[in-house]
């Protein structure tokens, strides 16, 4: 192999390990957002159905 | 010489619901729903004073009349810990522990303590009146409340050395272990109109150091209360910090302020990280910036952002370990855990935040808010977000984020169970959880530093415990298999 050839081929293989990089990040964004996804139709169904008043109505008294 | 980092946390609870306005009542029909279980009955002692025999008592045992606080519940747990209403809030102390990952369970069971006591008493309660619990530290309006830690530390360290080598840490160590908030309710936080903060409770700290924890708080809290020998300890009682939810947060912080205290106790506060020239300042401003870019001028002149300091202490700490300190704090797995884990929290939250969504609370609960708000197309002030900010720390299992947003967990939910049942086995909690569990009928009260013991006729008589190290599982194991009765211990104690 010459010297242009294996460089040749070290950039082949680099640019499709770049390329498996990619598809390994969009992989995991898009496992990302569906996790969020199913955790917020969660958060829908477990959230105070009236947050305002449920906001409103937390209050303290300091501690400590 | 660094001292074993004997250490623990109190968590005081927020609170809504009950039969009447008054969250006095909630917090007190929380804490008796758990004593009337039948877990414990037993009232906490006020009484203060430094007494001079340890848990095992080698000498004579002496009495004293207990001074018992009745008009507020106050209980001794079985698992050594304090259970009590402090102002208008149930708080949890956690029993004595003797390492990060210990205090770390003993916390954790402490929000089950609260789980249990929570389902106990709205059992009783009628539905309208269900009271509801909160592990967090404001409540959005200008009120905090505290998760304060407690470290044992040598009482010859100079208290000065403990303020310059701490307060970097204690500034910027919430970008690893802030609990997160919605919006801001101070007026100098509020002024930066802040989407989100880092912090539950940054934006409340005013002065570097003092004695208050109520008004003006500090960075550096002076309150001198050994709870043992004051000659030779000190209890740093550490009030800067929130509520976490995430176990590998609460471990994290933890470990590494202990390790930072067993740098400090063995090499001196030379070689710690700057302290900010305006550290109350650096305390909001870090809260203020989720991208962790923002830098404050130090002592040395340079601007160093909270992620800087935390990089330098880390590496000092990594430094001294190598070099092999860190007994004072754990074993050697256990503290290279301290380390892997602060390490990955610090990278993380700078280069790749959701691979720590699972362990560090603001970045978890950011997460969903961020989240929500995107769904919805809702502005940043929306209520939904504000309960959402709530329910993170909802200690109801039917309401509650935090058990829903995947934070890894340290410990099963049997060594929790275990850590409610039973006391650590390496401190002087151990000693007072065995006479509460075996004898609940004999103990008039008990602290942090005693027990006093009414055995029917005679005096009370007071055991002290002045050493957080001794009335160990390995020290009195033996005395409790050998004596199944009061009277028989003491006696045992006495000879």
């Amino acid at each position: 192999m010459s010297e242009q050839e294996r460089i040749q081929k070290q950039r082949v293989s680099r640019a499709s390990d770049a390329i498996a990089d990619v598809s390994v990040d969009t992989t995991k964004g898009e496992q990302l957002k569906a996790d969020l996804d199913e955790l917020l139709d969660e958060i829908d169904e477990v959230l105070e159905q009236n947050a305002e008043e449920f906001v409103r109505n937390y209050v303290q008294k300091g501690g400590e | 010489m660094a001292i074993a980092k004997v250490l623990g946390i109190e968590t005081e609870f927020g609170i809504v619901g009950g039969p009447d306005p008054d969250p006095i009542t909630a917090s007190s029909i929380i804490v008796n729903a758990y004593a009337q279980q039948g877990r414990t009955r037993i009232n906490w002692d006020f009484e203060g004073e430094t007494p001079d025999l340890d848990a095992r008592g080698l000498t004579g045992l002496t009495a004293f009349a207990p001074v018992i606080e009745t008009h507020l519940a106050n209980t001794v747990l079985a698992n050594g810990a304090r259970l009590y209403v402090d102002h208008a809030h149930p708080e949890y102390s956690s029993p004595e522990c003797r390492t990060p990952l210990e205090a770390t369970r003993f916390d954790a069971a402490g929000e089950e303590v609260l789980r249990r006591s929570l389902n106990a008493a709205n059992a009783s309660l009628a539905p309208t009146d269900a009271i509801a619990l909160f592990k967090n530290n404001s409540d959005g309006k200008g009120n905090s409340y505290g998760c304060h830690e407690n470290y044992l530390v040598r009482r010859d360290l100079p208290f000065t050395d403990i303020v310059r080598a701490m307060v970097p840490h204690f500034v910027s160590r919430q970008i690893i272990v802030g609990a997160g908030k919605v919006g801001a309710e101070t007026e100098a936080a509020a002024a930066a109109h802040p989407d989100f903060q880092i912090s539950q409770r940054a934006e409340f700290f005013e002065e570097v150091v003092g004695l208050e924890t109520t008004l003006k708080r500090p960075i550096i809290n002076t309150r001198d209360e050994p709870h043992g020998d004051a000659e030779r300890f000190r209890r740093l009682h550490v009030i800067i910090g929130d509520a976490n939810m995430s176990q590998y947060a609460t471990f994290v912080k933890l470990g590494a302020t202990a390790l930072a205290l067993a740098v400090l106790e063995d090499e001196g506060a030379a070689t710690f990280p700057p302290r900010p020239r305006d550290p109350v300042n650096a305390v909001r401003l870090f809260a203020l910036d989720p991208t962790l870019r923002v830098t404050v001028e130090c002592e040395d002149g340079r601007r160093l952002s909270a992620w800087d300091l935390q990089e330098q202490l880390w590496t000092l700490v990594g430094a001294y370990v190598e070099r092999g300190g860190g007994d004072a704090v754990a074993g050697r797995d256990e503290v290279a855990l301290i380390l892997a884990q602060w390490r990955e929290l610090l990278d993380g939250v700078r280069d790749d935040p959701a691979s720590v969504a699972d362990r560090v609370d603001w970045i978890a609960k950011q997460r969903i808010i961020r989240g929500y708000q995107e769904r919805y197309d809702l502005t940043a002030t929306d209520a939904r977000l504000r309960a959402i900010d709530l329910q993170y720390h909802d200690l109801r299992p039917e309401r509650s984020l935090a058990s829903r947003v995947g934070l890894r967990q340290l410990f099963g939910s049997s060594d929790i169970a275990d850590a409610v049942a039973s006391p650590p086995p390496t401190t002087r909690a151990f000693f007072r959880g065995q006479c509460v569990m075996r004898y609940p009928d004999q103990i008039a009260a008990a602290n942090w530093d005693s027990i006093v013991f009414d055995l029917g006729d005679g005096p009370l008589q007071r055991v002290p415990m002045p050493d957080p190290l001794r009335g160990t599982a390995a020290l009195t194991a033996h005395l409790f298999e050998s004596n199944s009765t009061a009277i028989a211990l003491l006696a045992a104690l006495d000879g």
